[in-house]
């Protein structure tokens, strides 16, 4: 197996560069094919996401010029990007297909979206026929592996934005967010983002209370929820289970008092109060009130964080995983090496047999069929006794390190062609 | 053979014990586990320790001493597994689990010999009157441990640190419903127990003497528990004031189950 791998993520290259090699989906077939008849390349894949651009290529000799690649396709001043391309060979490029299919190579290790976008990536090669046999096992492989990572680790298993920590707090609280009210108070973006995350765990229903009351109701009017008005905050705002506020405002607009009326107003049911403004709305001693319980931005981040070092530690089986998956690849691909080794050997001592016999015909003259089938079977015997151990190495040898070498050093002692450069040179000659 | 019986249901409650006291560790996946089915072979086992003691010395066996505890021993297990039927949790495990052991275990190496003392006694009403009761108790303690768990929960949420038991315990408003729900099918029992009580007072001794403190405290447990579920019902209270409520209750119904001991009427306890 040839495999070359060049690329850029998120860590090599800043947001500039990764735009500017970008390719986008409706050009992607293209870029593939235009890839698989790149010179010495057998079988190319790409994967372009916003956080990293990858060209993977199964070559011919391992020395497929991709680098070029990228310079004719993108016509793009080299300086700019090839200080921030990475490149891989053979085993490392196994390895770091694996890692991104696991999602270990992640902005966010563990994200869920990278491993449909590998196989989409594969699809698109796929239906181009720029991906058939090796390229092939080795894509299946690696969904095989991103399967096991995450079947086998916790990689992925917790939240880790702020909006997604205050889905997970509010399911703590509430269990199902079903029929819950989420009540907005200021109308930013970030916010926006939060109430999209729990009307999504099917959240009920959204009012939204802004000082410019415009802005209020073209919010609501996103969640197909209702505007308030911001003189009103105080008397609707026990009707909500989940407030997100995220006002201006230079102090608190949520005071002890406030809580304890609204939890008189609710029956004492809970209410959880998501404060991502910065001087805070929400006046921090509403948590002391049996009911309510108040997270601020620093609250989230650093449950986002507790949550990042869990999956770091889960990245590290994770890794393990990997790294035992690339061995084990590397392995079964080298078994299938040999093959070819074998079959030119078997070829090469037959070509000599029959030669040797075609020279000595004419010396032994009229032979009666009992002696050619002597012959034969003389001959063959020799072929075989002497074969026999150096195949039986060869199969032996194909589960260790030294296969490569080996199959070199049989190659050079027989002077066997490479059954490629052989292909070729058929080729050319018809 | 029903004591073996009993021995034996107490060995598969040894497991649950071991997994409320393990759940506050991360470990203890194989207890996870198993110790729902042990608990179920350890009611199986209770159940027919209990029927076996009924068929043959008849019904008035559960009103003895070691009977009795170990028939609310199950009737909280019934409560717990109801509990999980409904809810998919094993949470009030961590509280009900130590108690269905140590119940059982009092039962199972109690004294057999039971005296009934008082000949009139209405011996329907008097089974009438433990079955109701204990059911009462079993809802009574459950809404107890759910509101322990509230608390639990309610502190790792306020305290903002998610610790591993924060992340098993159910979400907030399920404990919460957990808790309110028993605590509401309990009431009926236990009034409707109490009832029976006193017509069986009534008719063996003719009078209730309020001043005995076996029925002075039944009554102060009932009142406790009428208050909770009141303040429960018009006020919403919950989470550290219902679980200081539950536990006046629950304090109250062991007194009263001690008064036993110093009470002049409700004496069918030498064992």
């Amino acid at each position: 197996m040839n495999l070359q791998l060049i690329g850029v993520n998120h860590n090599s290259a800043p947001i500039e560069v990764r735009e500017r090699l970008a390719i986008p989906d409706s050009h992607l077939a293209d870029a593939i094919r235009r890839l698989a008849n790149h010179p010495g390349v057998d079988e190319g894949l790409i994967l372009s996401t916003c956080n990293r651009v990858e060209v993977l290529a199964q070559t011919e000799n391992g020395g497929a010029d991709l680098r070029r690649f990228l310079r004719d396709y993108f016509q793009l001043d080299p300086a700019q990007y090839e200080p921030h391309l990475y490149e891989y060979r053979e085993g490392e490029a196994i390895r770091h297909l694996f890692r991104v299919a696991a999602s270990l190579d992640s902005m966010v290790v563990g994200e869920p979206q990278i491993l449909g976008q590998v196989k989409e990536a594969y699809a698109t090669a796929r239906a181009v026929g720029a991906v058939h046999s090796q390229l092939d096992l080795l894509l299946t492989r690696a969904f095989a592996v991103a399967k096991r990572v995450r079947t086998e680790t916790a990689v992925g298993s917790s939240a880790v934005s702020v909006a997604s920590v205050a889905v997970e707090l509010a399911k703590k609280i509430f269990g199902s967010l079903h029929g819950k009210q989420v009540f907005l108070v200021g109308a930013g973006k970030m916010s926006e983002l939060a109430a999209r995350h729990l009307m999504a765990h099917g959240a009920a229903s959204i009012f939204v209370a802004n000082r410019t009351y415009d802005r209020a109701a073209q919010l609501a009017g996103k969640f197909s929820g209702r505007a308030i008005l911001f003189e009103q905050l105080y008397d609707t705002c026990d009707r909500a289970d989940i407030v997100i506020t995220s006002t201006g405002a230079p102090f608190a607009i949520f005071r002890r008092e406030h809580g304890e009326l609204f939890l008189s107003r609710r029956k004492n049911r809970p209410m959880f109060f998501i404060d991502i403004a910065v001087p805070r709305d929400v006046a921090p001693e509403m948590n002391d009130l049996d009911g309510i319980f108040v997270y601020d931005i620093d609250d989230l981040q650093q449950a986002v964080s507790s949550h990042v070092a869990d999956r770091r530690r889960e990245a590290e089986r994770a890794e393990a995983i990997v790294q035992s998956e690339v061995e084990r690849f590397q392995a079964r691909v080298q078994t299938l090496d040999v093959v070819p080794t074998i079959v030119s050997l078997q070829d090469h001592l037959e070509t000599i047999r029959q030669a040797e016999i075609d020279r000595v015909r004419a010396r032994l003259g009229p032979l009666s069929p009992d002696q050619e089938m002597a012959v034969e079977t003389l001959t063959r015997g020799i072929v075989n006794k002497i074969m026999h151990t150096p195949i039986s190495t060869l199969k032996t040898a194909a589960r260790e390190q030294e296969a490569t070498t080996l199959i070199d050093v049989v190659r050079r002692l027989f002077n066997l062609q490479d059954r490629k450069s052989a292909r070729s040179r058929d080729n050319s000659a018809s | 053979m029903p004591i073996l019986w009993l021995r034996v249901a107490l060995g598969c409650y040894a497991v649950g014990l071991l997994y409320a006291l393990l759940a506050l560790t991360q470990r203890g996946y194989l207890l996870n586990r198993i110790a729902l089915p042990a608990m179920s072979l350890g009611m199986a086992f209770q159940f027919v320790s209990l029927t076996e003691s009924v068929l043959v010395g008849g019904p008035v066996t559960i009103t003895s001493v070691h009977n009795s505890e170990s028939f609310l021993a199950l009737l909280i297990m019934a409560a717990f597994m109801l509990v999980y039927l409904v809810y998919r949790t094993t949470s009030p495990g961590i509280v009900v689990f130590p108690l269905v052991f140590l119940l059982t275990f009092v039962s199972a190496t109690g004294q057999q010999p039971f005296l009934l003392t008082s000949p009139g006694l209405r011996r329907g009403w008097l089974v009438a009157h433990i079955a109701l009761i204990f059911t009462g108790y079993a809802a009574l303690f459950l809404s107890f441990a759910a509101s322990l768990l509230y608390l639990v929960q309610e502190h790792s949420l306020k305290s903002k640190k998610s610790s591993g038991i924060l992340l098993r315990l159910p979400a907030l408003e399920m404990i919460d419903e957990i808790g309110y729900r028993s605590l509401l099918l309990g009431f009926p029992f236990m009034t409707l127990g109490l009832i029976a009580g006193s017509i069986v007072a009534q008719t063996t001794y003719g009078h209730v003497n309020l001043l005995d403190p076996k029925i002075f405290l039944s009554l102060l447990m009932w009142a406790v528990y009428m208050v909770m579920v009141f303040t429960r019902w018009n006020a919403g209270w919950r989470g550290r004031r219902a679980a200081y409520l539950a536990a006046g209750a629950v304090l109250a119904a062991v007194i009263a189950w001690s008064a036993n001991y110093f009470s002049a009427i409700h004496r069918f306890v030498q064992s």
